[in-house]
Formats: structure tokens, sequence, C-alpha cells
């Protein structure tokens, strides 16, 4: 994204709060990857177990005495690495196939494509589940699943443009004066389908953030005593009543987070589809 | 009209076979032996149990051959037996896919009822303070995890009401359409709301754009009351793509209702496929999600067919 882009975004009202979130959590994320917290996330405090949120401990403790916070903080770092890990493979192989389809056409596009169309026959969660039962859950496989369920998603986001873009005129005169296949795809078509995927790799981290976050919950995603978000909010609910704030800051961290992506999504899409730009 | 049909119906066939064959590879992607897989570490067997056992289960065919059983086995209904519980997996499903249904059919039910005359308010009265109020209600609404709002509605009604959603066994609508609706509302809300809100955002987004359509402006010029422009003329056309949304999404809402199920503890087909994962029992799980994949694409060939119907343009595209 250029100079001009950002300033557009950080002008757009969507996009600047989307941004400040994503920048939160990000920061949030780092400093449970550093193990930057209030308490180590794993401490257990036994004369402080099932404390609500006060100021030695801002959003409570859990059954054990461990600091919510700090464990919200090192979730960020567990549910944000699975979801950016996802959508970075799956936008890379998607984008790849996509690509590909768009610029080759004929038999193997609809190979491809048609290959990608019976992923869309799943509900996105459950082929995640199932992906996921049968490698066994954790947060690796978890990554792989995600992957699987979104590279159809990037395939089709990438190959629409791929074909508007192929029959330009530069594409024509590049390949005129000689230039080969992949120097075509890499330095003509590429640079110009980034702003879709751009605005799809934005909304595609807060699905992957939920999707995370429900197979966690499931038991499914990243296991104990790892805390991701998802995994907390299903710990917490046996003790709903006796501890409500054990539910309701994971689930808070949650639909910040993908609330942040959704609105820089939209943000983005506002400043980079030319249909919608005032100026 | 019957040429479109036999077309989409003739394109379903690989779409078919190309599911069966990934939900096939998906659970035989268990690493190991299939059967120390379903046995689980508290048994041990002994080699000819082992075999014998293989043998029952068709695991020691080659795979393509497994596949071609199971597929062969499955159009004539039959989708194995149930390791745990010994019944047959299609019995289990025919048992447990109407509360999904039920549920799915209530929370897109709720989503239009919210979510239709929000969209319609926040279209008309654009740029006001309800206008405002009706996006936050949209951007929360996909924000928020359906776990997360079913849980919060749990803590609600048990601290706040003192009354515990789903207490005691499940009543189907057909034992006693009262106890069953009472017991599915809560879960239907916690369904539908993320729904509600993505059918807010489209019919405001269809409103605006169909209230500076010209024929509405003649119907406002002859003078008509402004409710009457908005439900007689803007409405209707501004309903299609809400339609549409309905259509795409309900294989989706089948998706979320594993998760709400596990929440309310319903019998549905979702609680059926994670006990199935929980207790590896394959054939369910394998059965029940190709069953959940086929009305996923069934659902959106009646979509298609129901445009047909409606927009003859579409058979000639």
């Amino acid at each position: 994204m250029n100079k001009s882009a950002l300033s557009r975004l950080l002008r757009n009202r969507s996009g600047l709060i989307g941004l400040a979130l994503v920048v939160l959590f990000l920061a949030a994320a780092v400093a449970g990857a550093l193990s930057v917290s209030p308490y180590p996330p794993s401490e257990q405090h036994a004369r402080d177990r099932m404390t609500g949120p006060s100021s030695h401990y801002l959003l409570g403790t859990d059954e054990f005495g461990r600091d919510q916070l700090s464990r919200v903080i090192r979730g960020a770092w567990n549910s944000l690495r699975i979801a950016l890990l996802s959508v970075l493979l799956s936008s890379a192989l998607g984008t790849f196939l996509g690509v590909l389809a768009g610029y080759i056409g004929g038999t193997a596009d609809n190979l491809i494509m048609r290959f990608m169309d019976l992923f869309f026959a799943f509900p996105a969660i459950l082929l995640a589940m199932a992906i996921v039962a049968a490698l066994g859950p954790g947060a690796n496989n978890t990554i792989l699943a995600i992957s699987i369920v979104y590279t159809p998603i990037f395939a089709r986001v990438a190959r629409g443009p791929t074909l508007s873009v192929k029959g330009m005129e530069f594409v024509t005169a590049a390949r005129a004066v000689g230039a080969r296949g992949g120097r075509i795809l890499g330095r003509h078509i590429f640079p110009n389908i980034t702003a879709p995927l751009i605005v799809q790799i934005s909304l595609a981290l807060s699905w992957a953030i939920l999707t995370e976050a429900g197979l966690s919950f499931l038991g499914l995603g990243a296991q104990p005593p790892q805390p991701s978000w998802g995994n907390m909010l299903s710990e917490g609910r046996s003790l709903l009543e006796l501890a409500p704030w054990m539910t309701v800051f994971p689930g808070l961290a949650i639909m910040l987070c993908v609330l942040g992506f959704n609105l820089l999504g939209d943000g983005l899409r506002d400043i980079l589809d030319p249909r919608l730009r005032s100026t | 009209m019957r040429r479109f049909l036999t077309q989409r119906l003739v394109a379903l066939l690989p779409t078919l076979l190309g599911i069966s064959v990934i939900v096939f590879v998906v659970i035989h992607l268990i690493p190991g032996d299939t059967i120390s897989a379903m046995i689980g570490t508290q048994y041990k067997l002994t080699e000819a149990q082992a075999v014998a056992l293989r043998a029952y289960y068709g695991l020691d065919k080659p795979l393509v051959e497994q596949y071609f059983r199971w597929i062969a086995a499955a159009v004539q209904g039959n989708l194995g037996l149930s390791v745990r519980s010994g019944q047959p997996v299609l019995a289990e499903i025919a048992r447990s896919f109407p509360l999904t249904l039920e549920l799915t059919l209530l929370s897109v039910l709720i989503a239009l009822l919210v979510g239709v005359p929000i969209g319609i308010l926040s279209a008309v009265k654009r740029d006001t303070l309800v206008d405002l109020l009706a996006r936050l209600f949209a951007l929360t609404g996909m924000a928020l995890p359906n776990f997360w709002l079913g849980t919060l509605i749990i803590l609600v009604l048990s601290v706040v009401f003192g009354i515990l959603p789903n207490s005691g066994d499940f009543v189907s609508f057909t034992g006693d359409p009262l106890r069953n609706l009472s017991q599915m509302i809560f879960p239907a809300i916690t369904l539908g709301f993320a729904f509600a809100a993505s059918v807010m955002r489209t019919t405001r987004s269809a409103m605006l754009e169909v209230l500076r359509q010209d024929y509405v402006r003649t119907a406002r010029g002859k003078g008509l009351a402004e409710n009457t422009v908005i439900i007689r003329h803007a409405l209707s056309n501004a309903l299609i793509p809400v339609i549409t949304l309905v259509g795409v999404e309900f294989g989706y809402l089948l998706g979320g209702a594993v998760i709400v199920e596990n929440v309310f503890s319903l019998p549905g087909i979702g609680r059926l496929i994670l006990n199935g994962i929980y207790q590896r029992d394959y054939a369910v799980v394998q059965g029940s999600i190709l069953f959940v994949a086929l009305n996923f694409v069934v659902i959106n060939l009646l979509v298609d067919v129901v445009y047909a119907l409606v927009d003859p343009r579409i058979r000639y595209e």
C-alpha cells in the first residue's frame, strides 16, 4: 500500500478505528510472544483463585488463580499467530491457483476452479472440524485446517481480476516484446490484482480468528495449558455463575479483534476499490 | 425450464462425487491404524482381533476399493454402523437432523424478523442516530462469536432470571410444540444474531439503491403515502438480494448450528458429529459430514431453481 492509500485509510473512519484495534491486538500478541504481561500466564496464585477484576488482577483470575489479563495477552499471541499463519498459507496458495487458473484459462482453469468449488459445498467450520479431527487437535493442525478451508476463497478472488487484467493492452504489449509467462504473471498481472486481495486478507483474518476460536472452544484447537481465547472461554463456561469474567473477557477480546479486522477490511475496500473512491 | 433443471442435475453429479472423495480422504488422513484409533488406548487388541476387525470394516482392502465400497453402500442409504452405539449411521442422522433443521429455520426466521425492519429503518433514516445505532448493531453482530453470545445468554438467564435453558430432556416439536419452542428459542437467537446483522446490511444497501430509482420517485410524485411507497414499491424489490443471502447463508448456518448445539446441549447433528469426533466414531463423522454437504448442495440447487422460476433471464445465461 502506498503513502496516499495509507493517508486515505487514516481519513476513513471505519479504517482508522479498525486499524487502531488491529494495532492494539497485534501489540498484545507481540507482548504475549515476548512474555510481557503482569504475571507469567501459567503462574498460579493459590490464595487468589477466582477473584474478580481488581487493581491487582485487572481482568480477575481463574480457578487456579492465574491472571486473566496475562492469559488474554498470551492468548492473543496464540490466536493471532494461528489466524495470521493460516491466512498467509491460504492466501499464498489460493492466489497462486487463482492467478494460474485465470491466466492459463481453458481446461486448467476449469479443473482448478471446479476442484476449488467442491470446498464451498462444506460449511467452513465443519470442514475445519473434520480435518482437525482426522489430524488430531493442536495449533499446527488448526493452521492447516483453516488454510485448506480458506484457500478456495482466495483462488476465486484472485482469478476474476486476473481474467480482466490479462486482456489489457500492457499485458499484450509485454507479451509482444517477448516476456514469458512467469514474468508477465509476476511483474504485470500480480501487482494489478493486489487491491481485492488485501481487502480479502483483512476479512479472512477476522473469519480465521472466529474459526480458530470456535475450534478451540470445542476442544479441537490450541490445547490447554496454552491459552487461546477460544479454550479460555470454554474453560470459563463451567464456572459461569461463579466467575463470569472468565467467560466475558476472552469473548470480548475475540469480538473486538474480529471487529477490528472487519472495519479495517471495510475501510480498505472503500479506499482501494476505484468504484467507491470519491476522488 | 426442464432443460435448465436437467443441466443443473447433471452438473450436480461430479460435485457430489467430488464431495464424497473429499470426505473420504479427510477421514482417512487419520494417522496410523484406524482400528487402534477407534479402540483408543484403554484396550489392547490381539493381532487376530485387529485383523478380524479390519476385515469386518473392510479396512484390509486398498483405499480405492474402500472408497467404492463405501460410496456404493452410501448411494443405497447405508452409511455404515456407529462403532459406539451399534446403530446404523443413517438412523442416527435421521434422529438428530430434524432438530438441526428446525434450529436453522428458526434462526433464519428470527434473522429476517429482526434484520429486515432494522435495515429498512436504517436506510429510510440514513445518516441519523437511528442509522448509526443500526449499523453498530450490524457491526457487533458480525463480530460476535455465536458460542460467546450463547454463553452470555445462558449467564443472563441463569443469574438474572434464575432459569436454565434446556434443562431436562429435549422435546421434539411434534411431541410438545410449546415446550419445544421454549427450548429452541435461545439457541435460535444465538445462531440467528450474526445472520440478522448480515440481513440488516443487505436490506439497508438494497433499500438505499431502490429508493434512488425513478419508479420510487414516480410513486412519491403520485402522492402516495411514504409508508406505501416504502412497503409496496421499494421493499418488494429490495428483498431480492435478501432472498439470495438466505439461500447462500443457509448452509453456513447449518455449520454454525454445530457449535450452538454444543453450547445449549441440543442433540442435533452438530452434537452427533462432535461426539463422533470425541469418541473416534469415524463412520458417524464421515456419514454426517457427507449428509450436511449433500444438504448444502441440494439447497443451493433449490435456490437456483427458484430464481429460474422467478426470473426467466437466468435460464439463458
